[in-house]
């Protein structure tokens, strides 16, 4: 365990970029975590005599159409945007993992099946099939999680079943099942573990991609509704004041929500160097 | 072969067919309330319950829909009253002209910066490679367009306003093939080409943005394996032009995953493509979508996640016929 904590060590200090990201992760959850109790003003509060004011020092990123104060909207919607993709994610990952190791290990139908389903999935445009299934099954925030989950879950299932397949053979799953370990065990306690590093980099690259999802989804009025604070309506309240030069409103939740999901990528990139030296780009 | 490629695509089809039509019938509460609009009486719901047959088993539902389908019907839309195969077929053009001048964009900056980048690991060209591609992925394509609005028409006036096809000086050319830069083209409207270049800049440069990253990532990656492998070095050790190496032994080798890229580049861009659209007021099938889904009008949005899965399942054959030009092992082994 200390080799893995070293070889971690030494790969942070080799690349900067990823301990900045890993930093920057960390910022991003003390936002979400304490944000709400910190930020100067009430997210919700508005002050239309101050209705579209510039960043001052009094509002360091400017006020919004209603005069509510961007900083603390922005700081307060990071709980709902990293709570969407880490739930949704988590949705992805759990069924996916499962699922995928289930097909690999099996084989027959059961891969038969999944793979159709899977197969099906991808042969969507995936944006496109989330706002389908948005605009199907009604537009809530809990809905956005499960299509975010749904578009996510092929990736999983295609990495788990190749890792199980590769591995339902080898010599530590034979001895498991000479000592009598059930099916069900072998997967969750043999191979399950095997797979989990390569699943965890893939975690931190959906992540990223789950959040500009979920913004996008928002952006074009799908799931979280105004007045609620939340990076993609707040970039599409903003978008109709860039053409008349308010920039601030449209900016900084772009850059938050841009930050965001250029620091998971980056921490992707990263625990792929420590997971797997040999894939290091 | 053709044929061949084409059977494997029919599951796909079947499956995105079944999946739109479950996704109607997944509608919350009583579809039929819901196509009758809220101010609708028990009597006018129960009637068009029996009209749109939901009175009737799930499968025999779906032959319906499946008999609608076969004669391109896919319903008509509530908030404008017009056929929504029709509205889909006359936005099409729009959203195609952008997307593949996307594409175009994308495909000549990232495949030279992806070669350059393999030629000389560890240069700036490499590094560059690398800021464009980790930034491309990261940039939320709406904050990208917003951005390049705010700095190219409001700041320094260079791009018309981010308001559709064409300013209101033009008209449009005569519909020849719906794509407005080879329309005014045919009719010798330079004028009209010119504005109609101007308006397309700015969103097919936002989702180029966008599609660049994964391409020059696969590009740079393939080239860098090719340019190491051995018959890389048997054609250098007989002497062969450097330039003949990279261009002919190595790119043709490389392409190949670049090409197996575009598939996952079109899924990202399909997507896209709406919301850039909302951002450019761009009167493609992606804001119809849109309109739709706020007025919650759900036949044209079934109409367009069909048509776009459908497009996409076609975009993916083609791929995958233009790979067996470009490997001729992939022709011999089918």
């Amino acid at each position: 365990m200390s080799e893995a904590l070293r070889h971690a060590g030494y790969v942070l200090g080799e690349n900067p970029l990823t301990a900045a990201a890993f930093a920057l992760f960390t910022f991003l959850v003390l936002c979400a975590v304490l944000g709400p109790g910190l930020v100067p003003y009430d997210p919700l509060a508005s002050d239309t005599a101050r209705a579209l004011s510039p960043p001052s020092a009094a509002h360091w990123f400017g006020t919004d159409q209603l005069g509510r104060d961007i900083f603390s909207r922005i700081v307060v919607a990071t709980r709902l945007d990293l709570g969407i993709a880490v739930t949704a994610v988590a949705l992805a990952f759990a069924i996916g993992t499962l699922s995928g190791l289930a097909a690999g290990y099996f084989g027959g139908w059961t891969d038969r099946i999944i793979g159709r389903i899977v197969d099906t999935i991808m042969a969507f445009p995936l944006f496109v099939l989330a706002m389908g299934i948005v605009a199907a099954l009604g537009n809530t925030l809990a809905n956005i999680v499960y299509a975010t989950a749904i578009i996510n879950l092929p990736i999983y299932a295609r990495l788990a079943r190749t890792e199980a397949n590769v591995r339902r053979e080898a010599g530590f799953v034979e001895a498991a099942r000479l000592c009598g370990n059930s099916e069900a065990r072998i997967v969750l306690a043999q191979l399950l573990p095997n797979v989990m590093p390569l699943m965890m980099v893939q975690v931190s690259l959906t992540l990223g991609y789950a959040i500009l999802n979920a913004a996008g989804l928002s952006f074009i009025g799908l799931g979280v509704r105004p007045p609620t604070a939340e990076w993609g309506i707040m970039v599409a309240e903003g978008a109709s004041f860039i053409v008349s030069g308010e920039w601030w409103a449209a900016l900084f939740p772009g850059l938050f929500l841009m930050a965001a999901v250029f620091c998971f990528n980056l921490m992707g990139d990263g625990l792929r160097d420590i997971v797997d030296p040999r894939m290091r780009t | 072969m053709v044929l061949r490629r084409l059977a494997t695509a029919l599951p796909s089809i079947a499956g995105v067919i079944v999946v739109t039509f479950l996704l109607t019938r997944a509608l919350p509460g009583d579809p039929a309330a819901y196509f009758a609009g809220v101010a609708a009486t028990q009597q006018a719901i129960e009637e068009i319950r029996h009209l749109m047959g939901f009175d009737r088993s799930l499968l025999v539902q779906f032959f319906d829909y499946l008999r609608q389908l076969a004669r391109g019907d896919l319903g008509t839309s509530i908030s404008t009253g017009q056929p929504v195969a029709q509205e889909l077929l006359t936005r099409l053009p729009a959203s195609a002209e952008l997307t593949f001048s996307a594409l175009f964009l994308a495909l000549t900056i990232a495949v030279p910066l992806g070669v350059a980048a393999a030629r000389r690991p560890g240069s700036w060209v490499d590094h560059a490679c690398r800021i464009v591609t980790t930034a491309g992925v990261s940039l939320p394509v709406f904050f990208t367009g917003l951005l390049l609005v705010y700095l190219l028409y409001y700041l320094a006036g260079w791009a018309p306003a981010p308001l559709g096809r064409l300013d209101v000086f033009n008209s449009p050319p005569t519909n020849w093939t719906g794509f407005y830069l080879i329309d005014s083209l045919i009719a010798g409207d330079l004028a009209a080409f010119h504005a109609t270049a101007a308006q397309l800049a700015l969103p097919a440069a936002t989702m180029a943005i966008f599609a660049l990253a994964p391409l020059a990532r696969i590009t740079r990656g393939s080239m860098l394996a090719a340019l190491g492998s051995d018959f890389v070095r048997t054609a250098r050790a007989n002497g062969l032009s450097r330039r003949r190496i990279v261009y002919v032994y190595a790119f043709r080798n490389a392409v190949l995953p670049v090409i197996t890229t575009l598939g996952m580049v079109f899924s990202f861009m399909l997507g896209a493509n709406v919301l850039v659209e909302k951002v450019f007021a761009w009167p493609g099938i992606g804001s119809y979508a849109i309109e739709a889904l706020i007025a919650s009008d759900y036949a044209p949005v079934q109409g367009f996640v069909l048509t776009m899965a459908l497009l996409y399942v076609l975009l993916n054959l083609l791929i995958d016929l233009l790979y067996g030009l470009v490997d001729p092992r992939v022709r011999i082994a089918a």
